[in-house]
């Protein structure tokens, strides 16, 4: 009944490397086809993939980089970041200790790039601020009604929540989570923390001795065929004793991180979500503030993981967030979890909430399933990771921020410490800190994390949907996680693709305008803009392998799973054949692109400082 | 001359982001919506500071109206070079009727306050489209001006202004002090780069009350209802002239 433990580690690695093998095969033919550009369009002209040193455009032009000490330097001002960045100012203040700490982010404004359903649980917070009501933290909304149900076609099927069951929420709050981390940010502020939206940090600095030694915000001002313009200007460079990287599910510098100090030797590939999102002002005769949904199956089949939540907020106006999540784990290339979530909405049971209300706003965010199999190493010299970017998500409960916020307090505090010791001797430039990883291990988050661990890869059996059901039933509910066995994830998401021949297309309604929406429609509400100018920021290792693999085999699934329409295939202009459009402006940075990639050709970096979605309380 | 150049910057609601009309139709929403500052304002920011790069003049120094947020656009404006701020504050219900004619008050009287030679302005701002404030500002100080302005080159106390108009280009030569409102060609702003953002920091913002200034905010507009505009109809399809004519007839248009 539960394959997956069947296959040893080593086994499942030989056959992803196997599969990644055969992708790469493909490479050495389309090779000499990059000399010639007149075979394959450029699409890409990042820095990253054609270094300028290199590149006569940029000889002459100054590249030295304004530099700026820091005690501490946290990357991302989301949840983890923010509570992170409060707990050492709380603990300086506590001290008496001057402590400098910066949060870059790249959103415009905190809380712009924050997308969640959300269902906060308030206990890091509540260690984290004791005094949060008073201090107007905006949880307005407790939850009173929880319900859970599994949908087919036309009728919904009751499951009752039991208590003790992980989707249990009583106590809990809903809550619009951009305010909250906006709220998080002037909390920061009163505090002394440096907040700098509006610049993202691109690259990871390093000391001759290997360890981080902060972080360079990005260039500006570089044409999108990767020349300088006239207003180029480098980015800045911020030296910390110690760098905490928040980035978020799927940072792109924690990409680079794990593979420079091979952090993910001992754990399991991350497995993902994605996860969309709508915010709609409903009649208000049909609002219940406080009552959760959530439901499982219709329209996805018993093996593609993924579900809806429904959240009935309370705050003014009759406001309901909506959205849909779907396992990247998929195999089925033609599916498009956009178009799952419009075709969800016409369910009897949802289009009877919404009938009559007006859409607000679209967004939508990948999430980190893997849990207690997938994480990595935590801490390395200079630096350290918190939150989604490690992945601390409780999948069952559908909750990672009150573990991303408690892991950012420890970071914090270990951190703390350390570097404010006078005679603290490093072996190494950048701080090493492993008392983090000590400390991770004896929290609650541990713990959690441990007594869910089964409940996800219990779905990867023959049952799917139904099988994980009865196993978190009968090992969760009744032995709370105790099992002696863990089970494994499926392998890396971007190799569960089936080649499009194998599969069936799926036939999705056409939205009606009223209930479900087209794509473009839905990212303009998004707000999500970048400098046009600017090389596009989804760049490819290999121009020639989106046509080549991705249309030839998968029939060009990141045409589907991207939830903002940046990947087009394109007729060429001249003559037979496709090629790739990159819609570089459209990104709504879910990061979907990166991790669903079955040639793994794609590498997102981060674009211009300010670009991205404007959500306002997503 | 005092080689003082008065800039006027104003926080508006990002363009890229989708407008809403307030529920109860008095407004759009705006809390916690995405603001920058008005494009055409970081052009005449960008101007000024050219100016005083290529040492024609003094101190530029960046003026905005409205509640607290504003100080974000006036840092903005210092970390792309101006010299110093002043915040004008106004707020609540007088920020919602604010609009042209009291803001060139207050803008006249803060020239005459800080003896400025020279206004830029951007032409007009992306959320009411009045292209009113410059104009106005010239006419209460009695300053001659050159609006859509596309080149602007400084000799002196003389102001060759080129201005883009619906037949061309139209030059002009106006004598300082005057009042200058950029068009979208007059230059490329630069970025408010980290280094400079973190320098603002330390640039001062000076606080000011519309009052202080002898100026009264009160507005003589009142808003009645704010909509959305008309959804667009679909079009009709016709095959051959004579159903064109026929349609015509139908809808009563001939």
């Amino acid at each position: 009944m539960f394959p997956a433990c069947r296959y040893s580690l080593q086994a499942r690695r030989c056959i992803s490397a196997l599969k990644a093998v055969q992708v790469e095969h493909v490479a050495p033919q389309v090779y000499s086809t990059r000399c010639s550009s007149s075979t394959v369009p450029r699409i890409t002209t990042h820095y990253t993939v054609y270094p300028r040193d290199k590149d006569p455009r940029w000889e002459g032009v100054e590249m030295e980089r304004f530099v700026d000490e820091a005690d501490v330097v946290i990357v991302g001002g989301g949840p983890a970041g923010l509570s992170a960045a409060i707990r050492l100012k709380q603990l300086a203040n506590q001290h008496e200790k001057e402590l400098r700490v910066c949060v870059v982010e790249k959103a415009s404004q905190i809380g712009a790039h924050t997308l969640s359903g959300a269902c906060l649980e308030p206990s890091a917070l509540s260690e984290l601020i004791p005094d949060w009501k008073e201090r107007g933290a905006p949880l307005n909304t407790p939850v009173t009604e929880d319900k859970f149900a599994i949908l087919t076609e036309k009728y919904r099927i009751p499951v009752p929540i039991l208590p003790g069951l992980p989707m249990n929420n009583h106590g809990n709050y809903l809550v619009r989570l951009g305010h909250f981390v906006r709220w998080l940010g002037e909390q920061a502020e009163e505090l002394g923390v440096e907040l700098y939206p509006g610049y993202a940090a691109a690259e990871v600095l390093f000391h001759e001795d290997g360890s981080v030694k902060g972080i360079a915000t990005n260039d500006v001002g570089i044409a999108k065929d990767g020349s300088p313009k006239d207003v180029f200007e480098r980015g800045m460079e911020l030296h910390a004793k110690v760098t905490l990287f928040g980035e978020g599910c799927h940072g792109h510098l924690a990409k680079q991180l794990y593979k420079q100090f091979n952090l993910r030797e001992n754990c399991e590939p991350q497995t993902y979500a994605i996860g969309l999102k709508e915010l709609w002002v409903i009649d208000e005769k049909k609002w219940r503030p406080g009552r959760a949904e959530h439901s499982v199956g219709w329209p996805l089949n018993r093996n593609t993981y993924g579900g809806s939540f429904l959240y009935h907020l309370n705050e003014g106006e009759p406001l309901v967030a909506l959205g849909f999540v779907v396992g990247l784990d998929y195999t089925n290339p033609y599916l498009s979890p956009f178009r799952e979530f419009q075709r969800w909405k016409h369910h009897p049971s949802i289009m009877s909430t919404l009938e009559g209300g007006n859409r607000i706003a679209y967004g939508a965010r990948a999430l980190n399933e893997g849990g207690f199999q997938s994480i990595p190493k935590l801490t390395f010299p200079g630096g350290m990771l918190i939150g989604c970017s490690p992945g601390f998500m409780n999948v069952p409960k559908i909750k990672g921020t009150h573990t991303a916020m408690k892991s950012g307090m420890l970071a914090a505090e270990s951190a703390f410490s350390k570097i404010t010791d006078g005679n603290l001797q490093s072996e190494t430039a950048g701080v090493y800190i492993p008392e983090y990883e000590e400390a991770f291990k004896k929290s609650w988050i541990w713990k959690e994390l441990y007594s869910v661990r089964n409940i996800r890869p219990s779905f990867h059996n023959y049952f799917g949907l139904y099988g994980g059901m009865v196993y978190t039933g009968i090992f969760y509910w009744i032995l709370r996680g105790k099992e002696p066995w863990t089970l494994k994830h499926n392998g890396l998401d971007s190799a569960s693709l089936k080649p499009a021949k194998d599969c069936t297309p799926i036939e999705y309604p056409k939205p009606d305008g009223k209930i479900s929406f087209d794509l473009l429609s839905s990212v303009a509400l998004s707000g999500t803009n970048h400098e046009h100018d600017q090389p596009p920021h989804l760049t490819l290792k290999d121009d020639s392998v989106p046509v080549a693999q991705n249309l030839t085999v998968y029939d060009g699934p990141e045409q589907r799973f991207c939830p903002a329409g940046v990947y087009e295939y394109v007729p060429v202009e001249t003559g037979d054949g496709m090629r790739l459009q990159i819609n570089a402006q459209n990104c709504v940075h879910c990061k979907t692109c990166d991790i669903k990639d079955p040639s793994q050709n794609i590498n997102w970096v981060v674009p211009e400082g300010s670009g991205g979605p404007a959500y306002n309380g997503m | 001359m005092s080689g003082r150049v008065l800039v006027g910057v104003k926080r508006v609601i990002d363009y890229a982001v989708k407008i809403r009309v307030k529920p109860d139709h008095t407004g759009v929403v705006t809390d916690g919506v995405k603001h920058s500052m008005n494009p055409f304002c970081e052009i005449a920011v960008e101007e000024a500071v050219k100016l005083k790069e290529k040492k024609l003049i003094k101190e530029v120094v960046a003026v905005s109206c409205g509640p607290q947020q504003v100080q974000e656009t006036i840092r903005t404006a210092l970390a792309m070079g101006a010299d110093r701020g002043i915040h004008v504050e106004v707020s609540g219900k007088d920020y919602e009727t604010l609009g042209p004619l009291q803001v060139s008050k207050i803008l006249a009287a803060l020239a005459k306050k800080e003896q400025a030679d020279l206004i830029i302005l951007g032409k007009q701002a992306i959320d009411d489209d009045c292209n009113q404030t410059g104009q106005m500002t010239a006419a209460l100080l009695d300053w001659p001006q050159g609006t859509f302005a596309s080149e602007v080159t400084l000799d002196a106390d003389k102001l060759k202004v080129v201005r883009e108009i619906d037949g061309g280009l139209e030059t002009i030569k106006i004598k300082l002090p005057a009042v200058v409102t950029a068009d979208l060609r007059l230059n490329t702003p630069r970025y408010a780069t980290l280094p400079n953002i973190m320098k603002a920091k330390k640039k001062k913002i000076a606080n000011v009350k519309p009052a202080d200034l002898g100026v009264d905010v009160s507005s003589r507009l009142e808003v009645l209802k704010v909509d959305e505009p008309p959804q667009r109809q679909a079009g009709v399809k016709v095959e051959t002239v004579d159903d064109l004519v026929g349609k015509l007839k139908e809808a009563g248009r001939i």
